[in-house]
């Protein structure tokens, strides 16, 4: 492998200094002064029906430009989903409808001069409800006798299992040989049913959006947003807006975690701005976050594993009941996740099933984040692995090794499990989960810690551990194109559809292309994700940036490089084999000749058979290698109260070459600490009647920076060939095994297992008791 | 009041917090995370130490030193280069505000120990990094080699 | 908007002030300006007693008296209290929030709302606090916190006495920027031993009867202070609320009240 002078090495972000300067950078920074504020009414009501709306006293307070309800908008529903077209998740949202679904949900909206005239209005704005029985217990969602989503005009753009009569958004079955014959012969059997929590994204930066008309009276939107290219189409099916009459960028934004991944206020926006020709904003409260755009979808998951008695993992059957919420974005393709991304993981089986039901409740809408499924289904999995290896006598990490996908196998899954449609085939061409494992062991000290130590002073230190994978983006779906374009001096300007929403997209970007192309990152000028000034891109999600965009922007500086020595070689009178491209300059084989890339540039600007060279390139993935890692965890845990402490946290991961060290480690760190949130305090409550308690920090509890005190974090050699300059993607894989391992370790501490989260003290000191 | 080293007067209603009069007078640093003066983003310093704007009444800064991180570029500068080096620089939303407690922990003088830091900095909520990488590059930035 | 009122008053006296608070029901006192923003009501007027010297923590022969205008930085910075029951007030107040936090609120203001989830409040019971008022003079923090309604009396000071007691402070919290789940603080002086329990989730009170037993105790060993976590455990009411269930409550009650009393007393648990 040759080395890279800018791929693989720790540079620093292109855009690191301007923002902790405070140059303006993100989405309200760029909101014009004159905007009209956005308020939303939101329902009170879990279901409910609008009987009536009268808006004549809100309109008439002066300072109000407008009122919308559901009487403005065209009937056209859609998916807030950001994913591609057409959306595996079911078009059930009307922008505004005559139904509310949850406590939040929009009813209204009124747009005014200043912040105090749009809440005042807000009041004034009166509302006849018919109130509706809520389903709010998921286990009891399907076929119950209230059906949330009973309107005309709903449906599902392909079979996705779509059946809201029974309240069901979605469904899936799959199986590989035959689960129940293979159980029934197993010699150990382990069956057991695990709850997931819903959790909330937490971005530190809310929610939002400002529109405006600009002078050649097109509809531009600055949004908070992973996708700019799905909303501009979403906005413009929803309102019947001309396609090229919508501008969508995305300036820098605080943070997404998939939370940012479908429509929030735009909708709203557009239409506010396009009926008073006026700018507007909607900027969404810390509370409105909360209770008002998504949460992971909350699931149950029930386990069963079979082996035979010497370890071999025989049979997996895995059933899952996930929780939509009001509306069904993301239902069907988290759902798959789920099992498509942990159950491989065991590829060896004889049998797998996976199947199972998304059901509609009258909760805040469940929505992409990170890890997708792949987190709950890891808790799920990588628990239950553990209880088999008790019941085997086994140590648990000899198990996972004895059964675990090695690099050059493959799983019957992968062909069968895509995203909301068949999957693509595919071996393992890097997987380097041996090392993983092997070298985490090492790292936390695993043989001289396991199961646990007493530390004296009523402490005992015990560790846990899972392995997981991900994916890197979706085959034959997510596309992602790059234009480079040179400029005079020898400088080119990058063009991505990418979204950088802060994990550095725009950085590893510039860096693939300087590699390629010879030169510093600082000659790269990135500007992304503009819809009219930028190729396009699905968006940050489905951790496919570095692996697809990647590869696009790979092949557009390979392409690149090679109309720059056709362009050499003409200007020095040679053929193209006689140059030798050195980045910076092209030197003849011929005499030795060299003409500077900024000569060059200035040259065909300005001089001589004057282009503009520029060069746009494509990519969509044929497949989609995962990224792996083993997580182990030590942690401190207090023999009366049952509280503890992340004493440690290892990550051994392989997502092939990290284009950026620094910032794969922050991906991964990252990762971890959200993941220990929804293992150990982050959990999203609703109260009886629907409302959400947890709308606050002081209420949601994310870690601190005085909780998760010591990250360890290694990456393992790996090369994937697939990938530009060898790299897999790795914005998810972190967040996937901080659930299983911390349940690992407290059972390996104090003998109970939970099979709930949050893993709380409380929880653990409840399930000791009933123990004894 | 003083912001940056400069005499500012501003028209405010009484009941006015101080982070949105800084940003409407294009201190677009400034900015918000929360609705209850619990995450940090919005902090500032008044007479060199960190407050949260978005819970400090206008009126009562009157005649106070106030420093956004438009007043402390140098030192910012910097603090990106190290938050840089240790990969700690990811969204950013919440970096201001941590450039200006820093800052302010740095004039308080004492030699400040991870702890130290971590205690100081626990009002700065962070979802991207995982907090480790943003200490190391604070105890590289305060001078700690250790 | 969080925060609205119409007029915003500096008192030029706490009789100023008092006199304003009374021209209006909806006028308040601005302590910090965190309970405000909070509470989300409609004010006329806010009444600012910065300027009135309310912010001072001093010492004379017998106690210390914390201005209710002191800020919490300034009580975790302050050597005086920190020689105070093994530093138990500065333990409390510096696990609140956040730096910035602590830089605007209040002493007065953790105290006069009788939150549940004050971290100052358990300390101050334990330490046998009273309270300083404009208008009704000393009142005991023990007795102030089983009073109910709105506080119209302004909050001056809050007085403990300068003690050679050893003290313990427990706080159970999720993340370190937390409410508590439960507040435990014992402090030993020469005059006995006081138990406070808060957050259960209600307001801090004293484990009397667990006080009781020790008093009437012959001798302190782990036996009588087992018994005496016991007590304070079955003694006091705990609920349930969404941070956690009254029988974890009560349990963690018990455990800490033991590690308490066992460390004070300079035994090993």
């Amino acid at each position: 492998m040759k080395k890279t002078k800018t791929v693989n090495q720790r540079i620093r972000s292109i855009d690191g200094k301007g923002i902790m300067m405070g140059r303006a950078a993100y989405t309200d920074d760029f909101a014009p002064k004159e905007a009209l504020v956005i308020k939303v009414l939101r329902s009170p009501h879990a279901f409910a029906r609008i009987k009536s709306i009268d808006k004549s006293k809100a309109e008439a307070l002066p300072g109000v430009e407008i009122v919308l309800t559901h009487e403005d908008f065209p009937r056209n529903p859609f998916t807030r989903a950001g994913q591609g077209y057409p959306e595996p998740s079911p078009h059930d949202k009307y922008a505004l409808d005559d139904h509310v679904r949850y406590v939040g949900d929009e009813v209204a909206c009124v747009a005014a001069h200043d912040e105090e005239t749009a809440e005042a209005a807000l009041k004034l704005l009166e509302v006849d409800y018919e109130i509706k029985e809520p389903v709010l217990d998921f286990e009891k969602a399907k076929g119950h006798a209230s059906i949330i989503h009973a309107e005309e005009g709903i449906h599902e753009m392909f079979p996705i299992g779509f059946e809201p009569e029974k309240n069901v958004a979605a469904a899936y079955h799959m199986e590989v040989d035959d689960v129940e014959k293979r159980l029934a012969e197993s010699e150990v059997t382990v069956t057991s049913s695990f709850y997931t929590q819903a959790q909330s994204h937490t971005a530190l930066e809310p929610h939002t959006v400002n529109a405006r008309l600009d002078y050649q009276d097109r509809l531009v939107l600055y949004s908070a947003t992973q996708t700019p290219f799905h909303v501009r189409r979403i906005l413009s099916q929803a309102l019947e807006i001309p396609l090229n009459k919508i501008r969508v960028i995305k300036p820098r934004v605080g943070g997404g975690f998939g939370g940012k991944q479908a429509i929030h206020g735009e909708m709203l926006a557009a239409m506010v701005t396009m009926k008073t020709k006026k700018p507007s904003r909607l900027t969404y409260t810390r509370k409105e976050v909360f209770e008002a755009t998504y949460t992971r979808h909350p699931m149950r998951i029930d386990m069963r594993l079979g082996a035979t008695k010497d370890g071999r993992i025989t049979a997996i059957d895995c059933y899952g009941l996930s929780d939509t919420g009001a509306y069904g974005e993301h239902a069907l393709t988290v759902f798959m996740v789920t099992g498509s991304k942990v159950l491989p993981l065991y590829n060896k089986v004889d049998a797998v099933r996976f199947h199972g039901d998304v059901v509609y409740t009258n909760r805040v809408s469940s929505g992409a984040y990170r890890g997708y499924g792949a987190i709950q289904g890891n808790y799920a999995l990588e628990s239950a692995i553990d209880m088999l290896a008790e019941k085997l006598g086994m140590d648990p990490v000899e198990l996972r090794q004895k059964n675990m996908i090695a690099e050059g196998e493959t799983s019957p899954i992968f062909e069968i499990m895509g995203e909301g449609t068949e999957g693509t085939a595919m071996n393992m061409e890097t997987c380097k989960l041996d090392h993983c494992v092997k070298r985490g062991m090492e790292l936390i000290g695993y043989k001289d810690k396991f199961p646990r130590r007493e530390i004296g002073n009523n402490k005992l230190r015990s560790v846990g551990m899972a392995i997981a994978m991900q994916g890197s983006g979706i085959p034959y779906i997510d596309m992602g194109a790059a234009t480079i374009k040179l400029n005079d001096d020898g400088f080119y300007n990058l063009l991505v559809g990418a979204t950088d929403i802060g994990q550095g997209s725009d950085t590893i970007l510039a860096q693939i292309a300087a590699e390629e192309l010879g030169v510093d990152v600082e000659k790269v000028v990135v500007y992304s994700s503009d819809t009219d000034l930028t190729p396009f891109d699905a968006g940050a999600y489905a951790s496919s940036t570095t692996y697809v965009s990647g590869n696009a922007v790979w092949k557009a500086a390979k392409t690149m490089k090679k109309r720059l020595i056709e362009e050499a070689a003409r200007s020095l009178g040679v053929e193209v084999e006689d140059i030798d491209f050195r980045g910076t300059s092209f030197k003849s084989k011929k005499d030795g000749e060299e003409l500077s890339l900024s000569d060059l540039s200035n040259t065909l600007f300005y001089n001589d058979d004057q282009k503009q060279l520029s060069v746009t390139e494509s990519y969509y993935g044929t497949k989609s290698p995962p990224p792996f890692m083993a997580g182990f965890v030590e942690i401190e845990i207090d023999k009366e109260t049952c509280e503890y402490e992340v004493v440690d946290y290892v990550s051994v991961v392989d997502c092939g070459v990290t284009i950026n060290p620094k910032l794969a480690q922050g991906q991964v760190e990252g990762g971890i600490v959200q993941g220990l949130g929804m293992a150990m305090t982050e959990d999203v409550k609703i109260a009886a009647n629907g409302k959400l308690v947890t709308a606050d920090f002081l209420n949601y509890k994310i870690p601190t920076g005085k909780d998760i005190r010591k990250l360890t974090t290694e990456f393992a050699a790996s090369y994937e060939e697939s990938g530009p300059y060898g790299a897999k993607s790795v914005g998810e894989i972190g967040i996937d095994t901080p659930p299983a391992a911390i349940a690992n370790a407290v059972y390996n501490a104090l003998g109970v297992r939970i099979k709930s989260l949050p893993i709380t003290p409380e929880k653990i000191q409840a399930a000791r008791t009933e123990k004894d | 009041m003083n912001i940056n080293g400069r005499k500012r007067i501003f028209d405010i209603r009484p009941d006015e917090l101080l982070a949105d009069t800084l940003r409407r007078h294009d201190y677009t640093s400034v900015r918000k995370g929360c609705d209850t003066t619990s995450c940090g983003v919005c902090t500032i310093l008044i007479d060199d130490e960190p407050v949260p704007s978005c819970a400090y009444l206008t009126v009562r800064a009157e005649g106070k030193k106030i420093t956004t991180v438009e007043g402390i570029a140098e030192e910012a500068e910097r603090l990106a280069g190290c938050f840089g080096d240790e990969g700690a620089d990811q969204c950013g939303f919440c970096n201001p505000g941590i450039a200006l407690s820093v800052h302010a922990l740095k004039l308080s003088a004492k030699a400040p120990t991870e702890e130290n830091i971590r205690h100081y900095l626990v009002g700065h909520l962070c979802r991207c990094s995982g907090y480790q990488s943003q200490v190391k590059a604070i105890r590289r930035y305060l001078g700690d080699t250790t | 908007m969080l925060v609205k009122f119409t007029n915003y008053h500096r008192a030029q006296s706490l009789e100023d002030a008092h006199k304003t608070l009374q021209k209006d029901k909806s006028n308040t006192i601005v302590g910090g300006g965190l309970w405000l923003k909070l509470s989300r009501r409609e004010v006329d007027t806010a009444v600012d007693l910065a300027g009135l010297d309310l912010d001072l923590i001093e010492t004379t022969d017998k106690t210390i008296r914390i201005g209710a205008m002191t800020t919490l930085t300034q009580i975790e910075e302050s050597d005086t209290l920190r020689q105070i029951a093994s530093g138990i007030l500065v333990e409390a107040v510096s696990e609140i929030m956040g730096r910035q936090l602590r830089n605007v609120a209040t002493l007065g203001g953790s105290i006069i709302g009788r939150y549940g989830f004050s971290d100052c409040i358990t300390p101050l019971l334990a330490l046998d606090a009273r309270l300083d008022f404009h208008e009704r003079g000393i009142v005991s923090l023990q007795d102030f916190l089983t009073e109910k309604g709105k506080v119209d009396d302004i909050l001056k000071a809050v007085v403990i006495d300068k003690t050679k007691a050893k003290g313990y402070f427990k706080k159970v919290k999720k993340t370190a920027h937390d409410f508590p789940i439960l507040n435990v603080a014992v402090v030993k002086s020469e005059d006995g031993t006081r138990i406070a329990i808060g957050s259960r989730p209600a307001v801090a009170t004293l484990a009397q009867a667990a006080m009781d037993h020790l008093a009437a105790a012959t001798t302190i060993d782990k036996k009588t202070i087992t018994q005496a976590a016991r007590i304070a455990k079955e003694s006091l009411k705990y609920s349930t609320n969404h941070r956690a269930g009254a029988e974890y409550r009560a349990h963690l009650a018990e455990v800490y009240t033991r590690r308490g009393l066992m460390e004070v007393n300079g035994l090993e648990d």
